[in-house]
């Protein structure tokens, strides 16, 4: 297996120029640039469709693309197959081989490069460990429960030290609370083994919690690269805006402005709200989700904002009798972000 | 009525189940089964030499006649080779079709060869085993193309009959394994590859040893539909097949106790094939 090491050091884990890949005539990703550190947690962001799987295909090598480069590591992989790029995929739906063990499973990729046996053997059950399956070698994989299976396929690409490791919606398949004990865990095994993790997920608070840097993806174009809170707090356009958290945006003085919603204060008497933009509103909506309640603000001005507030003193009763009051709402000015004009795709409609 | 009758069986599952399976059953039972035991008891009659009348009397005479005549034992060897040779020549052949069908192929194009392989048998067996025999027949087409290289077609015999019954039986073993392929999920292949598996690597792994129970599947057509034939061999070849010896022990000889007898050696071997297939896990890909 060719091994990606003859770049330069410093050059970034993987890196796309200007890469366009069409289906029949359907661009699915449209001159993406991209570079993705080493030792990072990259994750693409996206609705379905938005070219973010096409992309981790291309690194991976399934799918080639029609015009650009790839590269890993400094050197261009854009002709190579994937059986000799040095990057491992954990699928979404795991592709265990359903003819093989756990143990054989993991053990794959080293019987391909014939590893010796006993270290094989070793390093499956190290990585099996890693993965908190120890043990499992010799269990059939349709014996195994959904997060069990999602994490022999982690351990399956791991055990081969890839430089890069791509994740493929792995936790999609899984129940609320397995995914979220699989995000810290993903994390925390990002962190002990040291290897890039380019991660693709429709889930924006998946990309907030777990990336150290995201892409958003939109229509085959990346709209955004930053870190979690920088994409979050400053979202370049209209659409990161509404896609990363909650569509909170107003016009105010030919400027469209976003404000997050947590970020909304509802001032009840008799707090004038001193150093805050205050407005006036009436509340439309209310839902009551257990640890907040979600509130949908009409405001005088014009526009809507919606209103989350932590249910401190406040029961389901109290909510829900809030619909219909006359309220005024205040937010501290540094957090009423300008989104920046040029981004917005008006010239379309 | 009718809804007195709905209530009582929508309260008696099993009545149900029961009203509804007595037609096939029964068909199921009398038909094959009971015919396969009327066959079997007629094995154990014999014919008495001097009046050429059946003798009802039980014994395993024609058992032990097909085992010690050289000629019968000759034709069953044949019979199984060929039906053998057959199995893995279409296995070989079918894998290939199969695979373009289920991995490469659009849909569209996928939907066109599966009518393809199918058309052969909307054709009737008589008509394309005779376009066989005038083909290779001595001023044939076969021959015809091959005299340019100094070459000559195999004529009519054993290596007509294993070409004729390959191309009869084809359809028969792409079609299970391009069921079993299908069934393969494509991120399966994908993960091989990005393991390191090179396209060689990935077939004799993963795509072989998961499709393998349909190839079985698929040989269990191929086998048994030779192993049973008797047209093919009279019209391509001059030596007999199992059947053919039945056929004439039927009509010319009018032994029908050794006829049944001769029968029940392709029931026998099938029996002893369907259980190694089992094992293999065919049943699971039919």
């Amino acid at each position: 297996m060719a091994r990606q090491e003859d770049g330069p050091q410093d050059a970034p884990a993987v890196r796309l120029n200007g890469v366009r890949k069409l289906y029949g005539d359907v661009v699915a990703v449209d001159h993406v640039d991209l570079a993705i550190d080493r030792d990072e947690f990259f994750t693409m962001l996206g609705p379905s469709g938005s070219g973010k799987t096409t992309c981790l295909r291309m690194i991976a090598g399934f799918e080639r693309p029609d015009e650009g480069a790839i590269e890993l590591g400094g050197s261009d992989v854009t002709g190579v197959p994937p059986f000799e790029r040095d990057v491992n995929t954990v699928f979404q739906d795991y592709a265990l081989f359903p003819h093989m063990s756990v143990g054989e499973n993991v053990e794959y990729g080293m019987r391909i490069r014939k590893v010796p046996k006993d270290e094989r053997r070793r390093r499956a059950s190290e990585a099996l460990e890693l993965v908190r399956l120890g043990g499992y070698e010799d269990r059939r994989t349709t014996q195994l429960s959904g997060g069990q299976r999602q994490r022999v396929a982690l351990a399956r690409a791991l055990v081969n030290r890839p430089a890069v490791l791509l994740l493929d919606e792995p936790l999609g398949a899984l129940d609320l609370k397995l995914r979220q004990q699989m995000q810290d865990e993903l994390r925390t095994i990002q962190g002990e083994v040291g290897i890039t993790f380019v991660y693709v997920t429709h889930d924006q608070e998946e990309a907030l919690t777990m990336s150290d840097r995201l892409a958003v993806f939109n229509d085959g174009r990346i709209e955004q690269v930053g870190a979690p809170a920088d994409v979050y707090e400053h979202p370049a356009n209209e659409f990161v805006a509404g896609f990363v958290g909650v569509s909170n945006i107003v016009e105010r003085d030919g400027r469209r402005v976003t404000i997050r919603p947590e970020k909304v204060r509802i001032l009840e008497e008799p707090d004038r709200g001193d150093g805050f933009e205050v407005e006036e509103g009436r509340i439309r909506e209310v839902s009551y989700a257990g640890m907040v309640t979600r509130f949908v603000v009409e405001l005088d001005r014009g526009g809507e904002l919606q209103v989350v507030r932590q249910n401190l003193e406040m029961s389901s009763q109290d909510a829900l009798e809030q619909r219909g009051r006359r309220v005024r709402v205040g937010w501290a000015g540094e957090h009423a972000y300008a989104i920046p004009e040029a981004a917005t795709t008006e010239e379309d409609s | 009525m009718g809804r007195r009758l709905t209530g009582f069986l929508w309260r008696h599952p099993r009545a149900q189940l029961g009203l509804l399976l007595s037609g096939p059953v029964g068909w199921l039972v009398i038909a094959y089964l009971g015919s396969l035991a009327v066959l079997f008891v007629a094995s154990l009659w014999q014919l008495d030499d001097f009046s050429g009348e059946i003798v009802h009397d039980y014994g395993l005479q024609n058992f032990q006649e097909l085992w010690e005549t050289p000629v019968y034992r000759t034709i069953v060897g044949r019979t199984v080779a060929i039906a053998a040779a057959v199995t893995v020549t279409d296995a070989i052949l079918a894998f290939p079709i199969a695979f373009y069908m289920a991995k490469v192929a659009t849909p569209r194009v996928r939907a066109l060869l599966v009518v393809a392989v199918l058309m052969p048998l909307w054709s009737s067996y008589l008509v394309k085993v005779y376009s066989w025999r005038i083909m290779l027949q001595e001023s044939g087409i076969v021959n015809w193309l091959l005299e340019p290289f100094g070459l000559h077609g195999p004529g009519f015999g054993n290596v007509a009959t294993w070409l004729v019954f390959s191309y009869l039986w084809l359809p028969f073993m792409v079609l299970p394994i391009y069921a079993g392929l299908e069934r393969i999920p494509d991120s399966v292949l994908d993960a091989s590859g990005d393991l390191g598996g090179k396209p060689w690597m990935t077939f004799r792994r993963v795509i072989l040893p998961l499709a393998l129970p349909a190839v079985v599947a698929g040989s269990i057509f191929t086998f048994s539909l030779t192993l049973g034939d008797y047209i093919t061999p009279q019209l391509v070849s001059s030596t007999q097949f199992i059947g053919n010896v039945v056929y004439a022990n039927v009509g010319i000889a009018n032994n029908l106790p050794l006829a049944a007898a001769f029968a029940t050696v392709p029931v026998a071997i099938m029996i002893v094939y369907l259980l190694i297939a089992r094992r293999l896990g065919a049943f699971e890909s039919l």
